[in-house]
């Protein structure tokens, strides 16, 4: 047995996975990072949109500030993420984006003078002052107060990553790629490494830490339509899952993006609304604005998908071979603006569809229809990034349930949670490292790994009739069908049935070719029930939560329900035996909480079963805040009486502004 | 949904497991139906679900945005995700694993393991003068127009198309290719790198490095970004050849 040792070890090689590494070995700690990819090909290179942070830099976001970024955080969430999380989050993002600047990433900057923009399918002129020039530019994305969304062109994510991950290079952390994480090292409670299996030479080590970080991304490849890579398949969830201690959070609450291009499912970004562009039905009528006349292309995802979804129904979808979609029109953006800030959506409409989006008429206009986006819920955490049930276990990125989206993520929120939470994360973990020792026999590792080479042993053994590729694609339309964007109490039980029924029948399988390497059969093998007890995870704390909240909407049960479902669902699976999670819940506290329930400002009005304490908190809250604003105290003085949050290293100091007074 | 029978396409694979104690290069053939705007990743994803379990090949993002998919079509390396079925019309195509990358298996080679050195040589990172910045303050300026001549320079995905593309590499095995001229190129705009010419002078001034290159043109040609490769290596061997 190979047994490699290090101080901390990431899986996962994106963006929070690397900036994790990063931080662990500048704290001095030997750092390994394991990616199933070179880890610049990782899904955060296909983030197009950009990163929120409240820079207030440009004339738009002029006055931007963290208690604004904070506000629409927690609306987009539909309160339902940690309020203490979202602060430290907002905190940071301003930090994150200026370290990133300075580790070479081109963002686009502010140029002083006048520039033409579309504002709500009009042209303005915006002017921009000769103090700001220079400073990071942001724009304008769904659910936000002020435009805050920080970008280089439509390649934000690949800048980002390539900026991170060549630091992680200049600083020597260890980065292995093509190697999978199969299971979690545990005993008593605490999680010391992994059992790898490198996909070149098929060889299982062992990766012995004293800490272990996941950040494997989201699991949208549990749906058939999706806008994630093919790598998104929600097996570091799965494995923490499969420790039968660690728990994962708000599984059901999934996010579909509005505007993924029909049939291929490749994103065009949020920045084509951002940037004024607009959606329309078969009459080519831009209909977004009579369900939505305040926030209109720009309320939150999951509001702009439903109604996009209800149109359809209404009988306004143009018709295609691929059923019905809508149009993204980008036209009116004008050629110049297209091919510079959203070149690579101009490429994908060219390449895949033989459209160029910057014709002007319906012969630019692309096919869209919302598909599942991000993911939510995954590895429930602390606020420090740790494991509520298995100590030494951290989480971070789309893999973790930190929970500052809630039951839905603001557009630019996740990629700037990566960094974030590469940060905050990064260091509460290397901390943990630094104050723990490991203390395992090799006996228990050995075990561990001989357990994952006998599974594999089993799954080429198996003589059944199945095809697992099969069971794979019927799990992915079942999602799409029973588990979508709308869902219902008897959709979502027939789901679970017939997820449990798939997952018996993943031991019913015959994998043709018997080679352990090389063989992309033996790896769905072992992939896919990994992946329908993340699927299980999903569907049945859907059908356990009759509410709807964010992107969890429920046709049978039409509202936000605080008296019942203030609430995080926590999905665990005790038992290797069982064919199903098990379900408890973790509630919210309004007491604590900065900002108590109340209407997001987009979406229908009324649909809230509202809880007696948001009134009650509100009205503490209020009390406060005019008490300390008459004594004359600043805004975060006051926050601190509201709710105090912590953050290690330095990122606790006041972020510096162009327009602070 | 058209009724309409797709043509009948051939998709022609190199086959060969070089862990393998029995396996010989070979070709497979494997037809199929075609779809409407059906793409390499659409076929290879039907040929190994339907037809061929052990066929090896990468895909990651399947929208050209990765890097991880390139391979050698009909004679020229290509991303697989972006390249349309319908854009030849004979309906057969031959897929080879690029060269100039270790061989993994069938259409999968190693370029992360080549990327990463060629990063490491080209010390492919921000240098500065070693001073933290302080992230609580205001970021440093960057004149726009600077920050967009980075920006389009850093846009190489690394898929390893130019390497593949680039006659100087079948005969410099320690060439640093396109993709690291590229990205001096890069760092030599970046106004956070204090590098001077000298310093890049250093890591490629030599005939593996910028001296290497027959201005052969086609890594420019064939590569997916459109990054102005060329151009570039040009400026990058006027300035450095100055320096001696």
């Amino acid at each position: 047995m190979k047994i490699n040792y290090c101080d901390a070890l990431v899986i996962g090689g994106g963006l929070a996975g690397l900036r994790a590494g990063v931080a662990a070995q500048k704290k001095g700690l030997s750092t390994i990072v394991l990616s199933l990819v070179p880890v610049k090909r990782s899904h955060s290179a296909a983030a197009q949109g950009g990163m929120q942070a409240s820079l207030g830099n440009s004339k738009m976001s002029d006055g931007d500030n963290e208690d604004l970024h904070f506000a629409d955080t927690v609306k987009g969430s539909d309160w339902g993420c940690d309020q203490d999380v979202a602060r430290m989050f907002v905190h940071t993002a301003p930090k994150a984006i200026r370290e990133l600047a300075s580790w070479g990433v081109p963002w686009t900057r502010v140029r002083e003078g006048s520039r033409e923009a579309v504002i709500n399918a009009k042209k303005t002129t915006i002017t921009e002052d000769a103090d700001r020039h220079g400073l990071i530019m942001s724009r304008d994305f769904g659910g936000t107060k002020k435009w805050r969304t920080c970008y280089t062109a439509d390649a934000t994510g690949h800048t980002m990553l390539f900026g991170v991950a060549n630091e992680a290079l200049k600083h020597d952390v260890d980065i292995r790629d093509r190697k999978e994480a199969l299971s979690l090292i545990h005993e008593d409670g605490r999680c010391y490494g992994s059992i790898v299996r490198d996909l070149i030479t098929g060889e299982l080590e062992a990766y012995v830490a004293k800490g272990t970080c996941i950040a494997t991304g989201g699991y949208g490849r549990v749906f058939k339509q999706t806008t994630n890579a093919v790598i998104c398949e929600g097996i570091g969830a799965a494995i923490a899952l499969e420790t039968g201690v660690a728990t994962l959070g708000n599984m059901e609450a999934v996010q579909f993006h509005p505007t993924p291009i029909v049939p291929s499912g490749i994103l065009l970004t949020e920045g084509c609304r951002g940037d004024g562009g607009i959606l329309r039905d078969v009459d080519g009528h831009r209909f977004m604005p009579d369900y939505e006349p305040e926030k209109k292309e720009l309320a939150s995802r999951d509001v702009v998908s439903r109604r996009m979804i209800e149109h359809i129904r209404n009988g306004k979808g143009v018709p295609s071979p691929y059923g019905d979609h809508i149009w993204l029109d980008i036209s009116i953006l004008g050629r110049e603006h297209i091919e510079k800030n959203l070149r690579d959506v101009q490429e994908i409409c060219q390449i895949f569809n033989g459209i160029d989006p910057a014709d002007e008429g319906k012969k630019g206009w692309a096919p869209v229809l919302p598909m599942q986006h991000y993911s939510m819920g995954g590895i429930r955490t602390k606020p420090t990034g740790e494991s509520q049930n298995l100590s030494g276990l951290f989480a971070c990125g789309e893999a973790a349930c930190w929970d500052m989206h809630g039951f839905n993520r603001l557009g630019g929120n996740s990629v700037s949670e990566t960094v974030v939470a590469g940060m905050i994360i990064g260091n509460y973990f290397a901390d943990y490292c630094l104050a723990n020792d490991v203390t395992i026999p090799t006996a228990t590792v050995q075990k561990a790994l001989d357990k994952q080479d006998a599974y594999l042993d089993e799954i080429l053994a198996y003589n059944g009739t199945e095809d697992i590729f099969r069971i794979k694609n019927r799990m992915q339309n079942l999602m799409d069908q029973k588990v979508g964007i709308f869902r219902d109490g008897t959709g979502l039980a027939e789901a679970v049935d017939e997820l449990e029924e798939l997952l018996k029948k993943t031991k019913q399988i015959n994998v043709k070719s018997k080679e352990r390497v090389g063989n992309p059969e033996l790896e769905e093998a072992y992939r896919v029930p990994r992946m329908l007890k993340v699927a299980l995870c999903v569907a049945k704390g859907g059908r356990e939560r009759t509410e709807s909240r964010g992107a969890h909407y429920r046709e049978d049960y039409l509202k936000r329900d605080d008296a019942n479902w203030l609430n995080r669902t926590l999905t665990s699976w005790p038992s290797e035996d069982d064919t199903q999670p098990t379900v408890t819940y973790e509630d919210l506290d309004i007491m604590t909480m900065e900002m108590p329930p109340a209407f997001r400002g987009y979406g229908a009005k009324g649909m809230i079963i509202e809880n007696e304490l948001s009134a009650k908190r509100q009205e503490e809250v209020d009390t406060l805040k005019e008490k300390m604003e008459a004594e004359g105290k600043d805004r975060h003085e006051i926050q601190d009486a509201l709710m105090p949050f912590s953050l290690p290293m330095n990122y606790k100091e006041k972020n510096e502004r162009a327009g602070d007074k | 949904m058209s009724v309409e029978k797709g043509r009948e396409i051939t998709i022609s694979v190199l086959k060969f497991n070089p862990r393998s104690a029995v396996s010989k290069p070979h070709y497979v053939d494997y037809k199929l139906e075609e779809t409407p705007g059906m793409t390499l990743f659409i076929a290879l994803m039907k040929i190994r679900e339907e037809y061929d379990p052990d066929l090896s090949f990468d895909f990651v993002c399947r929208a050209g945005i990765c890097g991880s998919c390139g391979m050698v079509v009909n004679g020229k390396p290509a991303l697989a995700c972006r390249t349309l079925i319908a854009n030849y019309p004979e309906g057969k195509l031959t897929l080879l694993p690029m060269p100039a990358f270790e061989l993994i298996k069938d259409l999968s080679v190693n370029t992360g393991k080549w990327m990463d050195a060629m990063s490491k040589r080209v010390e492919s990172w921000i240098v500065d003068n070693g001073e933290e910045t302080d992230i609580a303050k205001m970021e440093e300026r960057v004149d726009p127009d600077i920050a967009d001549q980075t920006f389009e320079l850093d846009r190489c995905i690394e898929c390893g198309i130019c390497v593949a593309s680039c006659g100087t590499m079948l005969m410099r095995p320690n060439f640093v290719g396109p993709v690291g001229m590229n990205r001096v190129a890069r760092f030599e705009v970046d106004p956070h790198d204090k590098r001077t010419a000298e310093d890049f002078y250093e890591l490629i001034g030599d005939d593996d490095g910028i001296f290497g290159c027959m201005s052969l043109l086609a890594c420019e040609d064939h590569c997916p970004k459109h990054l102005p490769l060329q151009n570039k290596i040009a400026y990058l061997r006027r300035k450095l050849v100055a320096l001696r």
